[in-house]
């Protein structure tokens, strides 16, 4: 039963460190020399995985990150957290819109095969959220967003949702993909030593 | 009249009842009332006819009279809230010259009940006084009247990239002047320094009422003596501060935490050593705290331990205009530090939330002791190596007490220990126990007695365990120079 786990992740700025601001050309956000970190939402994703692997649910943890270069230090840290591998899917500068992601992530998809595919809700800078729903469309999936509880039973995936008429829970077959909500967990500290490791570590 | 007098017999009741159940959690008075004026309905007049009837207030007074830790506790019958230079220099003339006694007052969250009336002093609170008058961005410099709350002004900076130089757990209820009053310390003085470098000018209402307005805003001014340095930290007994000229640090872009878990002291000792020499100017925080605050912090706030049980734990915060830089820096110094110490488990915050957790543990310890017990609270200045042998040499004093919890925890990076004693119970004998044995034990080490908590009313005639006798024999001059009718804060500091 054991699932190979995909989680998609962010490189997105850090709010709980500085206040957004709007670009004076008004066509986005300022990014330069501003905190970035994995996004929080992606983060709870990664903890998630992380837990399933714990249960013996999932017997890898892969992450992944469409951006920039720097988008390595995020996958640095679902590292450090625990993930078993990473990949990076390099964009260089261009500034992707969720649609091309989640194209992104699908061929990632078919390359990887994961029975589960997890992910924030939505970026902390975009705040889009549809990332996740465009991806299971592509693929023709099951989803369940703002997840605020995750249970996998036999081969299928039980999911509490946060809406805004109060909480609705799914249950899904394998594969799927499932998107965090605030309330799924926190996420763990990371070790020092973990952290030394996922520095040295080459692709 | 007639509620006046109603209210003075209602808090002699209060008394009564505080001599029967609250007596010792009380702190009991060291010293015997002054020669000074007690208020009546004439000064009452006067008050309101320059204040206006909205800004004094003579029933409800127990937020004024009473400090944050609920140990001592005065019976004023009057506060005024003076808003401008002017009102504070009219009252302090009359209190001057009818010899009212006067208890200047800013957030009162100080810790050794300098910020609360001992008898019936009149008690002038600066709430009121809290406008921000100006910011200068080409310099960094912000001034401020005495009033506004700590936190409130480090809000109005962020929006220009700046923030206050200064840290500590009260922010969001001590204000810059009673700040600036005290000197107080914090969690940055370790980058920052103290008040004394950062304060660049001070207005200050002296007790015949003249005004000192020095608020100027030069990094450099040597023009005789400064003045200025007597009234930092000289907790209200010089006079009363009205207004803050303050040097700002800008936002960093980059900060991070890390926690370390260590079997010794002698190793966080090593840690804050090697932090200061391998992260240099990045460093902005050096805290350590032992195992029974943080198992006390965690029980209390219910939050899951994040590193292994260890004896000592020390989080080191660092601030930079790079991340990159910083982070390679930190990292460095953390390899280093697994190669150097015995480090039973370390983590590092990427976040901003894991960040605020992590600092969670450090600034709740004096919140989590006070909330679960009678507390004894000291404050020292030790030979850093030394720091924690006081904490065993108070254990084995309490060995054969009852219940007590001995707690150390501070900053490391400065030197200073706070050290806690929790039981059940307020209690003479335990009192007797811990002094003056703490206080000879720093004196011994030609330490300090109060680091950063001041003087107030605690300490007041313990001053000789860390300063000599020609050292206050001066200080007392100068108050008599400042202050000759002893009206300002009496009974307290010198």
């Amino acid at each position: 039963m054991a699932y190979r786990v995909l989680v998609a992740c962010k490189h997105a700025i850090d709010l709980s460190t500085v206040k957004i601001r709007i670009k004076p050309d008004k066509l986005g956000v300022v990014t330069q020399g501003v905190k970035m970190g994995i996004a929080y939402f992606d983060e709870l994703a990664v903890e998630e995985a992380l837990r399933l692997k714990e249960k013996g649910v999932a017997s890898e943890v892969i992450a992944v990150s469409v951006g920039p270069a720097d988008a390595q230090k995020t996958l640095r840290h679902a590292l450090a957290m625990g993930a078993d591998s990473a990949v990076h899917v390099n964009t260089g500068d261009v500034e992707l819109a969720p649609l091309q992601v989640a194209k992104a992530l699908r061929e990632i998809v078919r390359e990887v095969e994961p029975q589960l595919v997890l992910t924030g809700k939505q970026a902390t800078d975009g705040d889009y959220s549809q990332t996740g729903q465009m991806l299971a469309g592509m693929l023709d999936w099951p989803q369940a967003t703002q997840a605020a509880e995750l249970n996998v039973e036999n081969d299928s995936v039980k999911v509490v949702r946060e809406t805004d008429a109060g909480l609705e829970t799914i249950s899904m077959n394998i594969p799927a993909v499932v998107t965090a909500g605030l309330r799924l967990n926190e996420a763990r500290l990371v070790k020092m030593p973990n952290i030394m490791k996922a520095k040295k570590e080459e692709n | 009249i007639k509620p006046k007098r109603m209210l003075l017999r209602i808090i002699k009741r209060n008394q009564t009842n505080s001599n029967n159940y609250l007596s010792a959690r009380l702190v009991s008075r060291k010293r015997p009332r002054g020669n000074f004026a007690e208020i009546n309905t004439t000064d009452i007049s006067y008050f309101t006819q320059i204040l206006g009837t909205k800004n004094i207030k003579t029933n409800t007074l127990q937020k004024y009279t009473k400090d944050w830790m609920g140990r001592y506790q005065g019976d004023s019958t009057c506060v005024l809230f003076p808003t401008t230079v002017d009102q504070v220099q009219q009252l302090l003339k009359y209190c001057n010259d009818k010899r009212i006694a006067v208890c200047p007052q800013g957030g009162n969250t100080g810790l050794v009940g300098g910020s609360v009336p001992v008898y019936d002093e009149i008690i002038i609170s600066m709430e009121k006084m809290n406008s921000i008058r100006k910011f200068d961005e080409a310099s960094g410099v912000v001034i401020s009247d005495a009033g506004v709350v700590l936190q409130d002004l480090d809000q109005y900076l962020s929006d220009y990239g700046y923030t206050v130089p200064i840290d500590l757990g009260a922010k969001g209820s001590c204000q810059i002047g009673g700040n600036v009053a005290t000197n107080a310390g914090g969690l940055r003085l370790l980058r920052y320094g103290s008040l004394h470098g950062t304060v660049l000018g001070l207005e200050v209402v002296l007790p015949d009422g003249r005004v000192i307005n020095g608020l100027k805003t030069l990094r450099k001014d040597n023009t005789g003596y400064d003045l200025k340095q007597l009234f930092i930290g000289s907790e209200g007994s010089l006079g009363i501060i009205t207004g803050v000229s303050l040097l700002c640090p800008p936002v960093p872009k980059s900060i991070k935490v890390a926690l370390f878990g260590l079997s010794s002291f002698k190793d966080a000792v090593l840690i804050q050593q090697k932090a200061k020499l391998q992260l240099q100017e990045i460093l902005s925080a050096c805290e350590f705290f032992d195992n029974s605050s943080m198992k006390l912090v965690c029980e209390h706030f219910n939050v899951k331990e994040p590193i292994e049980d260890s004896s000592i734990y020390v989080l080191i915060e660092t601030r930079g205009s790079n991340d990159d830089h910083d982070t390679s820096k930190l990292n460095s110094f953390l390899e280093n530090m697994y190669e150097e110490c015995d480090i039973i488990d370390g983590t590092v915050a990427e976040s901003g939330s894991q960040m605020k957790a992590i600092w969670f543990l450090r600034e709740s310890i004096a919140s989590a002791i006070s909330e679960s017990g009678a507390t004894y609270k000291y404050d020292f200045s030790l030979p850093t190596p030394e720091m924690y042998s006081i904490v065993d040499a108070v254990r084995k004093e309490l060995s054969n007490y009852p219940d007590p919890n001995v707690y150390g925890y501070g900053h490391i990076g400065d030197g200073n220990i706070h050290l806690n004693i929790m039981a059940k119970e307020y209690s003479e004998d335990l009192q007797n126990k811990l002094e003056p044995f703490v206080y000879e034990y720093t004196s011994n080490f030609n330490g300090s007695i109060s680091a950063e908590h001041g003087i107030g009313q605690m300490k007041a005639d313990h001053i000789h365990y860390s300063k000599s006798e020609i050292e206050l024999e001066i200080m007392k001059n100068i108050k008599q120079i400042f202050d000759r009718n002893g009206i300002m804060n009496p009974y307290k500091v010198i």
